[in-house]
């Protein structure tokens, strides 16, 4: 089977964000930016199911300008066999990148289509769920576990009070939770290969459709800044605290 | 203007977040609906009703609709927007799971994890792990909406509202439930709970936790865990606090053996009184509690537990 994957280009998880002094929106200047750790767990299970034999190919597929070029490059050298860069200077919201991603879908017709559960920039946990509903396609969210039997694919869910696990018609759409698989890193050789995989370039106008912003980011502020706290000597003083000046415990 | 809450259950008994959930609505202003979907679900059905501030319960009682399946449910959701300029559900995972589906098949955007409701079409949401809060406009004419149940107090239960029967049973045949497998716990709800005790990977292993429990007993608390303490294997996820996991804001939240990494911050920062117990001074969850003791925690754990 054919797996497509979507991947993003975001802040890395370790960079603590600044927000710009006028408010409008965080500082992304001379920030490092990675693939967004959902997407790598994604890419992972693809490969994997590559070398189980399952899978046959495997696209993966980006939407931002020519620099998300850097993270496909990454998720080739990981195993994916080409790459769809979606270009456009636009900060998309998850409604239009499902909208573009459908088209990807109708054209490529992969049976199973891997995404991160969330980004962890818009931490939106949006964009899988909507391309299930804009394909048909049945949805597998924050999967620990991915086993596909037949014209089936079982998805054991991370949900809240435990696990669930739930049977979905190929093809299917499975966001992934940190659980499902540890990424591995790409080695030297394999980087230099990946310069070679096909990689290409579409224009995000060319294929028609509206992406005109829904919502309009009004401001973006810091969080309120927690007062500093004390550090106890034992354990006696932390009891005494939290009763009388706390008064959180009785 | 209309707003169509989503109803947060088990099928027996309504979850406290969706009182939450109505407090939003509320602040929004306008008719507010529950739907109780579900199967055998009348008694969720009559504890919706006497939630305040609702003025009719609609319910889809049948088993297409029993696991929450996201490709049923949304069918169902979608079909019933049509009389509502508001759609919202708690920020929990069925929730997160069938509401951008029904976003996308009305074509509009989905507001995730609302804090706080500006106006009744400007919302504020925490982006980047909590580390930036988005004030944001939607310009959709219907509003599908996630609410965090931290941001808002849940409503009273002295309401009585009118309960009304759906007969449409939405089943998209493309998927199925296999299994669940519950975590059994006698203590709170850890999104629910008062007071909140997590250990990571400084706990070592599982059997550590045995350590929390005789705290977590004493003071009525739930426990929780970093994604260190959950990868490591040491508990199982879903006791996860964090960016990914569940989002807490108790009037107390012990960390024991967490350093603080931001991914962890963003589940619990919003704490009335946090306290860490770390034996590294330079931890960075130090720089968020109210009370720090550096001490190891195999020393401080039991001494504590005999003192409160």
């Amino acid at each position: 089977m054919k797996i497509l994957v979507p991947i993003k280009r975001v802040i890395d998880y370790n960079v603590k964000v600044r927000v710009k002094a006028d408010h409008s929106d965080v500082d992304l200047a001379n920030v490092k930016m990675s693939l967004n750790p959902f997407c790598e767990i994604a890419v992972e299970e693809a490969v994997r199911l590559k070398e189980a034999g399952t899978a046959t190919e495997i696209v993966v597929v980006s939407i931002g300008n020519k620099s998300c070029q850097e993270q496909l490059r990454t998720a080739l050298a990981l195993g994916a066999d080409r790459a769809i860069q979606i270009d456009t200077e636009e900060k998309l919201e998850s409604i239009n990148v499902a909208k573009l991603l459908q088209k990807v879908v109708e054209e490529e017709q992969p049976q199973l289509i891997i995404l991160g559960k969330q980004s962890i920039d818009s931490d939106n946990n949006q964009t899988g769920q909507m391309l299930a509903a804009l394909t048909g396609m049945p949805q597998g969210t924050f999967a620990s576990n991915v086993a596909v039997e037949g014209d089936k694919v079982n998805v054991t869910r991370e949900v809240d009070s435990g696990l669930q696990t739930v049977a979905l018609n190929l093809p299917a759409i499975v966001t992934t939770d940190l659980r499902l698989n540890e990424p591995r890193y790409a080695k030297l050789p394999d980087i230099m290969k990946a310069k070679r995989k096909p990689l290409d370039v579409k224009p995000a106008a060319d294929f028609g459709i509206n992406l005109a912003p829904r919502s309009n980011v009004i401001k973006v502020t810091p969080p309120a800044e927690r007062q500093a706290g004390i550090v106890v000597s034992s354990i006696d003083e932390l009891v005494e605290k939290l009763k009388n000046e706390a008064k959180v415990i009785s | 203007m209309s707003i169509l809450v989503f109803a947060e259950h088990d099928n027996k008994s309504l979850k406290a977040d969706t009182l939450k959930t109505v407090a939003a609505a509320q602040a929004i202003d306008g008719d507010i609906h529950i739907l109780v979907a579900g199967s055998n679900c009348a008694d969720v059905a009559t504890e919706a009703a006497k939630v305040n501030g609702v003025s009719k319960v609609l319910v889809a009682d049948n088993a297409a609709y029993e696991h929450q399946l996201a490709e049923n449910i949304s069918l169902l959701v979608t079909e019933l927007a049509a009389d509502y300029d508001y759609i919202l559900a708690t920020a929990l995972t069925t929730g997160k799971n069938f509401m951008p589906r029904v976003a996308a098949l009305l074509d509009v955007a989905q507001i995730s994890d609302i804090i706080a409701v500006e106006s009744a079409d400007t919302f504020v949401r925490p982006i980047y792990a909590g580390n930036a809060i988005a004030t944001v406009q939607s310009l959709d004419s219907k509003k599908v909406i996630t609410v965090r149940s931290t941001g808002f107090d849940p409503v009273a239960t002295d309401g009585n509202a009118e309960v009304v029967t759906i007969d449409s049973v939405q089943d998209a045949g493309i998927s199925s439930h296999v299994s669940d497998e519950i975590s059994k716990s006698e203590r709170p709800d850890l999104g629910a709970a008062n007071i909140v005790i997590s250990g990571g990977r400084g706990m070592q292993n599982g059997e550590n936790f045995a350590l929390l429990e005789g705290i977590a007993d004493k003071l009525g608390a739930a426990i929780g865990a970093s994604r260190a303490a959950v990868d490591a294997g040491f508990v199982p996820n879903d006791m996860q606090v964090g960016q990914t996991g569940k989002i807490v804001a108790p009037n107390l939240y012990i960390a024991v053996g967490i350093s603080g990494a931001i991914q962890h911050l963003a589940g619990m920062k919003d704490s009335k009184v946090i306290v860490a117990i770390n034996k590294d001074p330079e931890a960075p969850i130090f720089q968020v509690a109210d009370y720090g003791l550096v001490a190891d925690l195999f020393d401080a754990l039991p001494e504590l537990e005999s003192k409160l």
